[in-house]
């Protein structure tokens, strides 16, 4: 997350100091991401140094109160335009978690799963929740703790999705198997399971 | 005699269904110990062939167990005759099914008021009931529509408000959204929330965690046995600390 870029984004709506930066951060972001108010200023600093904010002055009660400059403005339009950069690609410790597993003997893989299932939609069932109750009393400040929790909803449903394929393809793998051995032992031809081909995709 | 709460609305206490016999039989079911109380919300998850749909039939008296015991509302499924089963079923049990199973000859509030019929209700009371059920899935006025001049959406919502016509206790749903939209699942999802809010047991079979994540359990079913159990956490706060947001 860039919280250089989403300060930035804040002081072009107008001047605010160090702690209103915060606060307005948290309110729009449905208190998701809190945050620290000592990055708040050690990032106002950067941005000042790199001439995207320039101190405006006191606001009378000792707050030192930023401005965003015309650089700072280009870099907010470049940031809004900009797709998000993903890690190329994305590190997902459950995808490297069931990778590895599916690669090591002894270990139960089906229970890996399965007990990620049931965190995920224990997750699911939280996420959905906390989406009704908001929806319910909504306000204008919830729109953008709604969109948060969609994005929630939407990633954990596209867990569980993938744990459904894991496992499917583990049934399917150890059923050719299956089949495989049985034929094996019945006229003693050797064929290679289609689980060795499909392990190594 | 099984030993139960005085809201517990569906029990089933070591159900096994098994289909053939000798060699070839198929265990559906084995060994299921359920409870669902009054305002609780349970989805059944699990891929085919675990015994989802089994289990709902079982709970709801339309196929009767191998072995083992169905409560509803404290009554021995298995001591009732079959035309005291079929009294039970249209005045506790409410079923929606993935077709609808809706009479494409009546008007949504006539389907609706059908099972009431049935029991011998008297036409006017019976609409007066179908109206109101209408009401609560959110189309009163398509009371007098037939099934072919709504969408698939609306026909879910006069099955669903058939299913909860009355003063039915038990909802049993199999795979309702099946074939709608998001939109229209999220809908359907909204109805049988507020059912169990509003006191009445419910038990949903789904393949969607979307779906399954209305409920305030989800069970999971492999090879016809109960593996898992979740229930929410109910704080969501702690949750998105926990995730690292």
């Amino acid at each position: 997350m860039s919280i250089r870029h989403s300060l930035l984004a804040l002081l072009q709506d107008q001047p605010r100091y160090g702690y209103q930066l915060r606060v307005e951060f948290e309110s729009r972001t449905g208190a998701t991401w809190p945050l620290n108010i000592g990055q708040v200023y050690t990032t106002l600093d950067r941005l000042e140094r790199d001439a995207l904010v320039a101190k405006e002055g006191d606001d009378g009660e000792g707050h030192v109160v930023y401005s965003i400059t015309p650089a700072g403005k280009a870099e907010v339009r470049s940031w809004f335009a900009a797709p998000v950069e993903r890690n190329n690609p994305p590190r997902n410790e459950l995808a490297i978690k069931l990778a590895l597993a599916v690669t090591l003997p002894g270990v139960d893989v089906q229970a890996i799963i399965q007990a990620q299932r049931v965190a995920s939609i224990r997750a699911l069932q939280d996420y959905t929740k906390a989406r009704r109750d908001t929806a319910a009393n909504q306000r204008a400040a919830d729109t953008a703790w709604l969109l948060v929790l969609d994005s929630l909803i939407f990633q954990t449903e596209a867990e569980v999705r993938w744990l459904d394929l894991c496992e499917a393809r583990m049934v399917q793998q150890a059923q050719a198997a299956a089949t495989s051995a049985g034929r094996k032992t019945s006229n003693g031809a050797t064929e290679d399971a289609p689980l060795n081909a499909d392990s190594r995709r | 005699m099984s030993v139960q709460g005085p809201q517990q609305v569906l029990e089933l206490a070591k159900v096994g269904r098994t289909f053939g016999e000798g060699a070839t039989a198929v265990a559906a079911l084995r060994d299921v110990h359920l409870t669902i109380s009054a305002g609780e919300f349970v989805a059944v998850m699990g891929p085919s062939g675990s015994g989802k749909s089994s289990l709902l039939a079982v709970a709801g008296g339309l196929d009767r167990p191998t072995s083992g015991a169905v409560y509803v509302e404290s009554t021995p499924l298995a001591g009732l005759r079959l035309n005291e089963l079929a009294r039970l079923r249209r005045r506790a049990v409410g079923y929606v099914f993935q077709d609808f199973n809706l009479v494409p000859t009546l008007t949504a509030a006539e389907n609706v008021a059908l099972p009431l019929e049935l029991d011998g209700i008297s036409a006017r009371k019976a609409h007066r009931q179908a109206a109101d059920a209408l009401r609560q899935v959110g189309i009163p006025e398509l009371a007098d529509r037939f099934m072919d001049q709504m969408s698939g959406g609306q026909q879910q919502r006069v099955a669903i408000a058939r299913a909860i016509v009355g003063k039915r206790r038990l909802i049993l749903a199999d795979e309702p959204t099946g074939a709608l939209d998001s939109t229209t699942g999220q809908g359907i999802m909204e109805v049988l929330r507020a059912r169990a809010d509003a006191g009445a047991a419910v038990m949903l079979v789904t393949h969607e965690p979307r779906h399954a994540a209305w409920a305030d359990r989800v069970v999971f079913l492999r090879d016809g046995r109960i593996i898992d159990q979740a229930a929410a956490m109910h704080d969501p706060t702690m949750l998105l600390t926990q995730a690292g947001l």
